[in-house]
């Protein structure tokens, strides 16, 4: 029987020690067919008695901060005061300059208008559950602004609301900035300018720059590993460079061309940097860059120099500090090797974070041209520097557009044009473009793996864009049709990688995942043919 | 009477002049953000706009020109403005509603300044109030303002409406969004009212007008219409100081941030203002900051909380 109930915003100061909503299946979005029967989707697995006992998980039926219950009242009071002097911090000029404009208009102008919530693939894959409302988290915000920062009496109460401070509030706000992919399709539909997006990631920040709270694939096991090692998946420069040289190996053997990876050279056209998840989850994807930019002659190389072989920067999802420092990073490695201009690769946030976010931040010589892949790619495909057999690529395929790179950064058609020149059974999503849906894996969810927060991201935050791909593949279903989802995002990969295999849908339907640079490694025809391999991995 | 209201009226005016001025000033001296710009960007070049791309689709996109498109923001701006385009799109059943409120809300400023335009001109060139078109232009004021006030009742009713009785949207309602709803249909309504009761009697709203502008007594207005002119001065006074003032907010939601896309050049002035955002003080305490209210931004960003020991 489903539980669902309107659940109100003063609900978030309960204080009965339970979460404010229960997830049934039945309330979710349907899915279309091969997932419409319900016995298809894995049941919800319940959060373990021991995680319940120690952690605050007072939102829904998963966690993923996992914050540490507090022993005392005392040491509940000290959390509300240190998160009331983060809330103050974040509306100062001095301590958060970066946001503060978009923050402010946000906070001021939401009509409450509830326009944003239709356009939210959480709340729409929720079945429309209350909390997952763009506005929920964001009203609670609102509220706690005109209470605590612009000290409001009566008045304040009467125009915006009143909402009670206290410690589950906070426990509850924590987890609920975590069910926000800041993918911001809400904003772009608000008809006020408002960012109900950016709310989550500014309560994020709050949580992480003042208190120290933040989820651990983020912090401690994303930037801080990254700062201290090079890269988060743990690589070190010496381990990188050696996995790198098993990758040209396997990649010569792959395409009968000696493929090598150049390293460290300087005055190099084009500086590379991938996110190190690749190297190791999908290694063929910087092998077949290397071997498009060999055969299109690029002068490019990699960097060793600490942090310069990861892309990565998780700072853009929860902490401005850690954002610039890996960012300033980047830049200061692209500056030692003198290189005309930094590209990315496959990785969208990693594009937002150096040649959007990333851009006002680095001053001086430290201003070093960037420019994305897929331009680059666009390019060396489009000026027939390669040569091409489109029938090598006879398989449905269908692009998903990660929102960094195209609602976020703009970057749309280049893609697109290279998919149609040589997949000749390439069909869109619908919306697709800067209208998409967020494969449900962004602002860092497709690397939390903790307690049962996988069911959450691929029941629930992934549940629109599964239906986007089975609907895009409608025409072609069954296990005896292979099909490719081209998803040139790391982040977007790991999402599908772990959904596709959650559903069973390579076993099922042949539905395999992968970058654009394979596709087009795989229609060279200089090359050894069946270079996707369809295989799982 | 008349004296009085010319006075209420102009204070109206001129507490709404300073609201603004004051909300206009908030959001104008805010620093300079970080990038945080959405797609489509409507003055992005025509070919890139179309499908909302950005001129990182360009190869060497630094080595380019950059022209801005002012008539791609003209173009969405302008249906954006007049006929809530973005939620005609998003929002249809609320567009429903607020559309003929925004609509006869402009109606009615269009109506009051060209009343106030023909007020001024007939006191001060009195010989050009002869003649056909003069009949014209008081037809339309008349006309734009008695449909102006009506679609604002309308459109604030259904509204008031919409806020009572949508599920939706009853856990985001203040009072003051009932109280809001509620004052302009009470406005409007009494306007219209007090306009239409004992019409014979009345001189006229160009008389009544130019009586406000010289401070000259009417000899009679109807007690309604006294009323709902006091009601909306109170109103214009009250606006700025509500987020009903987001006829300022959505200009810079969308100018300053959403399509806000200027790159920060070596030398520019992007650069300089950053620069000195950087040589501010943060404060945040957690540990991996180290930030201690001395250091600056610039320092803060170098440390690496991973290797070098706090210091």
């Amino acid at each position: 029987m489903s539980l669902k109930k309107r659940v109100k915003i003063s609900d978030a100061s309960r204080e009965d020690g339970q979460p404010l909503v229960h997830l049934q299946t039945e309330d979710l979005m349907p899915l279309p067919a091969p997932l419409n029967a319900p016995r298809q989707v894995p049941p919800f697995s319940p959060l373990s008695a021991q995680v319940t006992e120690k952690y605050e998980c007072l939102l829904d039926d998963t966690c993923v901060v996992n914050v540490p219950k507090p022993k005392t009242k005392e040491e509940e009071q000290e959390l509300v005061r240190k998160f009331l002097a983060g809330l103050e911090k974040l509306f100062q000029r001095e301590n958060n300059w970066p946001f503060l404009q978009p923050l402010i208009l946000t906070m001021e102008h939401c009509a409450r208008c509830q326009t944003c919530s239709d356009a939210c693939h959480i709340y729409e894959g929720s079945g429309r559950n209350e909390i997952y409302r763009p506005t929920y988290r964001a009203e609670i915000l609102r509220r706690l602004y005109f209470k605590y920062v612009r000290h409001g009496g009566l008045v304040s109460q009467f125009q915006h609301g009143d909402i009670k401070l206290n410690w589950p509030l906070i426990a509850r706000l924590i987890e609920l900035s975590y069910r926000c992919n800041i993918c911001r399709r809400c904003a772009q539909v608000c008809p006020l300018g408002a960012d109900n997006g950016l709310v989550a990631r500014e309560l994020r920040k709050v949580f992480s720059q003042e208190m120290g709270i933040a989820a651990k694939e983020l912090h401690d096991k994303g930037s801080m590993l990254q700062l201290k090692v090079g890269s988060s998946t743990g690589m070190t420069p010496l381990v990188v460079k050696d996995n790198v040289n098993f990758i040209d190996e396997e990649m010569s053997e792959k395409t009968g061309i000696e493929v090598k990876t150049p390293w460290d050279v300087e005055g190099a056209d084009v500086l590379l940097i991938h996110n190190a998840g690749e190297f190791l989850a999908w290694p063929e994807n910087p092998g077949a860059f290397a071997v498009i930019l060999n055969a299109a002659g690029v002068k490019w190389t990699l960097s060793s120099e600490l942090l310069a072989y990861d892309s990565i920067n998780y700072g853009l999802f929860y902490d401005d500090m850690q954002f610039a420092r890996v960012a300033l990073r980047h830049a200061q490695a692209a500056k030692k090797l003198k290189v005309k201009k930094i590209v990315l690769g496959e990785c969208g946030h990693a594009h937002k974070a150096l040649s959007v976010i990333g851009d006002r931040l680095l001053l001086g010589d430290l201003n070093i041209p960037r420019e994305s892949s897929m331009t680059l790619l666009h390019d060396i495909v489009m000026s027939d520097r390669l040569k091409l057999d489109p029938s090598q690529n006879d398989f449905p395929v269908t692009l998903h557009d990660p929102c960094n790179l195209v609602r976020l950064m703009g970057v749309v058609q280049p893609q697109r044009d290279i998919l149609y020149k040589i997949c000749p059974k390439f069909r869109e999503m619908e919306p697709h473009g800067v209208n998409n849906y967020c494969c449900g894996g962004g602002s860092g969810f497709a690397i939390m793996k903790g307690c049962n927060f996988p069911d959450w991201r691929f029941q629930v935050s992934g549940r629109k864009k599964l239906a986007q791909i089975l609907n895009a593949f409608a025409d072609s279903l069954g296990p005896d049709k292979p099909k490719y989802i081209c998803a040139p995002c790391s982040n977007c990969k790991g999402q599908f990688r772990d959904m596709l295999a959650y559903y069973d849908l390579w076993e099922k339907e042949k539905i395999l995942y992968g970058g654009l640079v394979e596709l087009i490694v795989n229609a060279m025809t200089d090359v050894k043919p069946g270079f996707i391999d369809w295989e799982w991995h | 009477m008349t004296v009085v209201l010319s006075a209420v009226v102009y204070a109206g005016g001129l507490v709404f002049l300073v609201g603004c001025a004051l909300r206009i000033r908030q959001y104008s001296r805010a620093p300079l953000h970080l990038r945080w710009e959405l797609y489509p960007v409507p003055h992005e070049a025509p070919e890139r706009a179309k499908h909302g791309g950005s001129y990182f689709e360009e190869l060497d996109w630094w080595k380019h020109t950059r022209h801005y498109n002012l008539s791609g923001d003209l173009r969405f701006m302008i249906p954006e403005m007049v006929f809530l385009k973005g939620l005609w799109e998003f929002n249809r059943k609320l567009w429903s509603r607020s559309f003929p409120f925004h609509f006869g809300l402009y109606l009615l400023i269009g109506s009051g300044g060209l009343l106030g335009a023909s007020a001024l001109v007939s006191i001060w060139h009195p010989v050009w109030t002869a003649g056909g078109i003069w009949f014209v232009i008081h037809a339309i004021y008349k006309y734009a303002g008695l449909a102006g006030a009506s679609l604002a009742v309308l459109g604030s009713l259904g509204l008031l409406i919409r806020r009572l009785t949508d599920d939706n949207l009853t856990n985001y309602t203040a009072p003051a969004d009932l109280f809001n709803l509620l004052f302009f249909s009470t406005t409007f309504s009494l306007l219209l009212t007090g306009y239409f009761v004992n019409a014979s009697r009345f001189p006229g709203m160009l008389a009544f007008t130019r009586h406000l502008i010289t401070f000259r007594s009417t000899p009679w207005i109807p007690d309604l219409l006294v009323a709902g002119i006091v009601l909306l001065a109170i109103l214009t006074a009250y606006i700025p100081y509500t987020h009903m003032s987001h006829f300022i907010g959505k200009y810079f939601t969308y100018h300053s941030i959403r399509w806000d896309d200027a790159v920060n050049f070596p030398g520019g002035k992007i650069e300089k203002r950053f620069a000195e955002y950087l040589t501010y003080r943060p404060t945040w305490s957690a540990p991996h900051i180290r930030a201690d209210g001395t250091k600056t931004w610039a320092d803060v960003v170098q440390e690496n909380p991973a290797k070098e020991p706090h210091r």
